[in-house]
């Protein structure tokens, strides 16, 4: 069996270890992220939340993952 | 009164207070206290999702962004690339093109650093923003910032969160005399008295969030802001007498026995 090679990514600040090839929606959809309410951020770059399917995560990318909370 | 709404952007809102959501005890509270405040936009911050506590509320389902405008806010931004990286993802979030820009200079007074905040407005209005300007009293920089496109201006009373009410009310009537743009006083208020000297100066409106959320009792400080507001708007349409050093009787002086 071939062994699954894993990567590390940085998110929101933390790192993570994930496998490899892994798709940038699958990712979300396990952490149960509520798309319509955050938007998403890859090395600094905002990513158009339908072009989810068609990113691989790769070593060493940086994510962010916000929303709106309280604020004057 | 039915028709006196505020103009902000082409968007006619009833209420002439705008609500902050920082400060509160709980977001039940935050949503009770905007809706006793009779406010139709409340300002929101950009901050990351708690990825391991997912269970902690979230704000979109205490106030619904359908009924009542979310104006993101760049809080906490120190420069231009910072305010403009919030703005860009607020935009993300749900298409939010009206937005509050806030780009601080100083930790400790909260002042606006008025260099950034101008090269930001500028940048912003070039993408499409409807940017509303957190901004100095001061009225050269105001007029700069309607030239570079602002759709609002947003003078301090005083520092944010201070409580102190209007420092310079000489100021403000200067700006409120140069610009059509609705001014709007943000930060630096203390109670509903404030509230109503701003619109006695012939402000579009007023923005609250920690005289709301800090007072003893948030609920009634919320209704005390909106009867502030309301009051002082009625007062500046009514128009106030003529200050005189001397005294004139309120009863007739014929008949006198």
């Amino acid at each position: 069996m071939k062994k699954i090679k894993k990567i590390k990514i940085k998110l929101n600040g933390k790192f993570s270890t994930i496998n490899e090839n892994l798709s940038f929606s699958i990712f979300l959809k396990e952490l149960k992220i509520p798309l319509k309410k955050v938007a998403i951020e890859l090395n600094q770059e905002i990513i158009d939340k339908n072009n989810l399917k068609t990113i691989k995560l790769k070593n060493n990318d940086k994510i962010e993952i916000v929303h709106f909370i309280g604020g004057g | 009164m039915v028709n006196d709404k505020l103009i902000v952007d082409k968007k006619k809102f009833n209420s002439r207070l705008i609500v902050g959501t920082g400060k509160y005890k709980s977001m039940v509270e935050c949503a009770k206290a905007i809706k006793l405040s009779g406010a139709e936009i409340v300002t929101v911050a950009v901050r990351r999702v708690n990825i391991s506590d997912k269970k902690k509320p979230l704000l979109m389902d205490y106030i619904d962004p359908k009924k009542i405008t979310y104006l993101p806010n760049t809080a906490g931004c120190f420069n231009s690339d910072e305010a403009l990286r919030t703005l860009r993802l607020a935009r993300e979030i749900g298409g939010w093109k009206l937005v509050k820009l806030e780009v601080l200079g100083d930790k400790k007074n909260l002042f606006p650093d008025m260099i950034e905040t101008l090269k930001s407005t500028e940048v912003l209005t070039k993408e499409g923003f409807r940017v509303m300007v957190y901004c100095n009293d001061d009225p050269l920089m105001a007029k700069r910032l309607e030239n570079v496109g602002a759709c609002a201006i947003m003078p301090l009373a005083a520092p944010i969160g201070s409580g102190l009410g209007i420092q310079n009310t000489t100021n403000i009537k200067i700006i409120r005399s140069q610009t059509k743009l609705p001014l709007i006083i943000d930060a630096g208020l203390g109670q509903a008295s404030d509230a109503a000297i701003a619109m006695e100066l012939g402000c579009d409106g007023v923005l609250a969030n920690t005289a709301i959320a800090k007072a003893k009792k948030p609920f009634q400080m919320a209704l005390a802001f909106r009867n502030g507001v309301i009051a002082g708007r009625q007062s500046y349409l009514a128009g106030r007498i003529e200050k005189s050093i001397y005294g004139s009787a309120s009863s007739p002086k014929t008949g006198i026995i």
